[in-house]
């Protein structure tokens, strides 16, 4: 079986080309983070950029906070390997803001303040609900984060094989420290921005490389994917459809759960969830979800390009042979066009890791410092002025060198796919449950928040622990993504939960909520400048 | 902050128990300026007649337009979602059939989801521009 890893080392120049361009990209967004260090004053402006950003450049941060390096390397690599199934995956991914365009960002900007849990609190008593829901975005974000330092360390060893997985690791660590607790939330949204345009940039430069070399003709690019060969496993040669499903996913109801994850699971990732207080009304966060939802398209139709493109340019063998998986797009670039775009497409790469674990990191802490530290632990109120801010830096630092510690530990060949699905499924099976029944059912209460949260996060959990990623062999649990059980599972721990206590004020307060969420009144305000 | 909008006991503390509670560190005169500066219009207006706004009509009729979109949208949606891995998982022969040279059911239903994304957030724009203009209508009317 002749599968070479990576062993023709890139050219140093290339090297030498992306890494300047990587330095570029942080140069820039330092810059940025020194200015915004200045206006950084304050709670609202370090928690939520002062909630004046505007519409469109909030539909940037969305794009830019959810397009992950396991979306542009992943989903690319999936389809140039498989075809068909992996498109599957983008469809889920622009979907998913429906829900959070039709039932969460417009009461969580009119009802809150930092956090989600600030939507869960409003009715229901703050301290029990905050720390399950602050329990719940951490466990989000830490494993999110990991994902991606790994992520980040293995790539790095690929395409920059002079930097070392460690010095990655801590490389993207240090910088994703210094924006949010230097810049705080106006220089992590800046850094999004700037990473959906090249990112963004990259995608469409490259879709239009690939098509180039079909004459810009939809179907003579269509007809070349329906004989793919490759060398199977066992040594022949296959000539395979590529746009027939069913090469990669066996089992439908695989495919169904993450589905469920991905739908459900984004309207209660906290680090997607407080961008929507970055802008002044609900207006805004309706209109910068309708960004988003134009950008995340274009990306993932995109996909269909530079996936299936890598598929019929360069085969499925040489991907396999020159880095696997993750390397068909940067490879891509490579072959189209030449050096100094591969050099492009990775140091977007880095890019889009790196915003990604400082939008992860600032809800981190966020949830830390205004759920936990000021309303758990100091039942609401700061003792010192500017207290919470302090401990949200205290927080990002933490949480910084804990990620770092941590992905070093696991080392670059873990496989850490699993830590992402488990993300969405927690926000689907724990998250997503409160979030819905406390603007909905008035008859919710904390109990069954509590129940709901605890629910949700730990079935999860658990079932992720007996499914086929963790026990290779017999697992407990067939399914890859647990959300088929585990969000029903969230669902019912809410509803009985509310239904064997009684809790009035709750139920009166439900008035109040209807109200805030659905007209906006006593809605935090942007601050003057 | 936000407390001494709703909450009554904080708002005028003497006439409550709330020094029971120690809720602040300060002797009760203290507390009762600070209450009234507080409390002051510049800082913190009266608090809204919540329940006043959820009892008029034009709010009920506006969350009954809402509800009369969002529910049939969400099921729809969520529907036409999981269809695609449904058809696609148990009846991939179906799926595969080409409809259009060499481009198959399969794909084509999978990027016509973009496109239904795309005109339900354009739909829900559309009808949430009227629902703003209902809300500014409610609260304008009740002196908001």
């Amino acid at each position: 079986m002749p599968l070479f890893f990576a062993q023709a080392d890139p050219p140093a120049q290339t090297d030498r080309v992306a890494l300047f361009m990587f330095l570029a990209f942080v140069a820039a967004t330092l810059v940025i983070t020194y200015f915004s260090a200045r206006k950084s004053k304050g709670s609202s402006a370090y928690f939520a950029a002062g909630r004046r950003i505007t519409g469109w450049q909030n539909g940037l941060a969305v794009a830019g906070d959810y397009m992950s390096a396991a979306s542009f390397l992943g989903i690319a690599g999936m389809i140039a390997l498989n075809g068909y199934d992996g498109f599957m995956y983008s469809v889920g991914f622009l979907v998913a803001y429906l829900t959070v365009l039709f039932i969460v960002a417009e009461p969580l900007r009119n009802a809150g303040k930092y956090t989600m849990a600030d939507l869960l609190a409003y009715r229901l008593k703050p301290r029990p609900v905050r720390a399950m829901a602050s329990l719940s975005t951490l466990t989000v974000s830490i494993f999110y984060m990991i994902a991606q330092m790994v992520g980040a360390g293995a790539l790095v060893k690929l395409l920059l094989p002079a930097i070392s997985y460690e010095q990655a690791v801590i490389g993207v660590g240090v910088l994703m420290v210094v924006y949010v607790v230097f810049g705080g939330m106006i220089a992590t949204t800046w850094v999004q921005i700037i990473k959906a345009v090249l990112l963004m940039s990259g995608s469409i430069f490259l879709s239009i490389l690939v098509m180039a070399k079909f004459d810009f003709s939809v179907m003579k690019f269509f007809d070349s994917l329906t004989a793919i060969s490759s060398t199977a496993a066992d040594g022949t040669e296959v000539t395979r459809n590529f746009l027939t499903p069913g090469l990669l996913f066996k089992n439908p109801w695989d495919q169904i759960s993450l589905g469920l994850a991905l739908v459900f699971g984004t309207a209660g990732l906290p680090h997607i969830l407080i961008r929507f207080y970055t802008v002044p009304d609900a207006r805004t966060a309706r209109s910068s979800v309708v960004w988003a939802m134009v950008i995340i398209g274009l990306f993932y139709i995109m996909t269909t390009f530079f996936g299936f493109g890598a598929a019929s340019l360069l085969g499925p063998d040489f991907i396999n042979a020159h880095g696997g998986t993750n390397m068909a797009a940067p490879e891509l670039a490579r072959a189209l066009g030449g050096n100094i775009f591969f050099a492009f497409i990775s140091a977007v790469a880095f890019a889009t890791i790196l915003a990604v674990v400082a939008g992860l990191t600032i809800s981190a802490s966020t949830s830390f410092a205004h759920d936990f530290f000021t309303n758990v632990i100091h039942h609401g109120r700061e003792h010192r002025p500017g207290e919470e801010v302090r401990v949200a830096r205290i927080t990002a630092f933490v949480v910084g060198a804990l990620s770092i510690g941590i992905a070093i530990i696991l080392g670059p060949t873990v496989n850490v796919a699993f830590l992402v699905g488990l993300a969405f499924a927690v926000a689907a099976s724990a998250n997503l449950p409160a979030i819905v029944l406390s603007i909905f059912w008035k008859r919710f209460n904390t109990t069954g928040a509590v129940c709901g949260l605890g629910v949700g996060l730990v079935s999860s959990i658990a079932l992720i622990l007996v499914s086929p990623d963790f026990m290779k062999e017999n697992p407990i649990f067939p399914l890859k993504n647990p959300a088929l059980l585990s969000m029903p599972l969230g669902f019912l721990g809410a509803i009985l939960g509310t239904l064997f206590t009684h809790e009035p004020s709750s139920e009166d307060k439900f008035t109040e909520l209807e109200v805030r969420a659905n007209t906006g009144l006593g809605a935090e305000k942007a601050t003057e400048h | 902050m936000l407390e001494f909008i709703w909450n009554p006991e904080v708002r005028n503390p003497g006439l409550s128990g709330a020094e029971h509670h120690g809720y602040f560190p300060f002797p009760v005169a203290m507390r009762l300026a600070i209450a009234r500066d507080m409390s002051s219009p510049d800082n913190a207006p009266a608090a809204p007649d919540w329940d006043a706004i959820a009892r008029d009509p034009a709010f009920r009729i506006l969350l009954a337009d809402k509800i009369k979109f969002l529910v049939p949208a969400t099921i729809f949606f969520v529907i036409y979602y999981f269809a695609l891995p449904v058809l696609v998982g148990f009846y991939p022969e179906f799926m595969s059939r080409e409809v259009f040279g060499s481009l198959n059911l399969a794909y084509l239903f999978a990027l016509s989801q973009f496109f239904m994304a795309w005109i339900l957030a354009g739909l829900y724009v559309v009808v949430a521009r009227r629902w703003d203009r209902d809300s500014d209508a409610v609260l304008k009317k009740l002196g908001r």
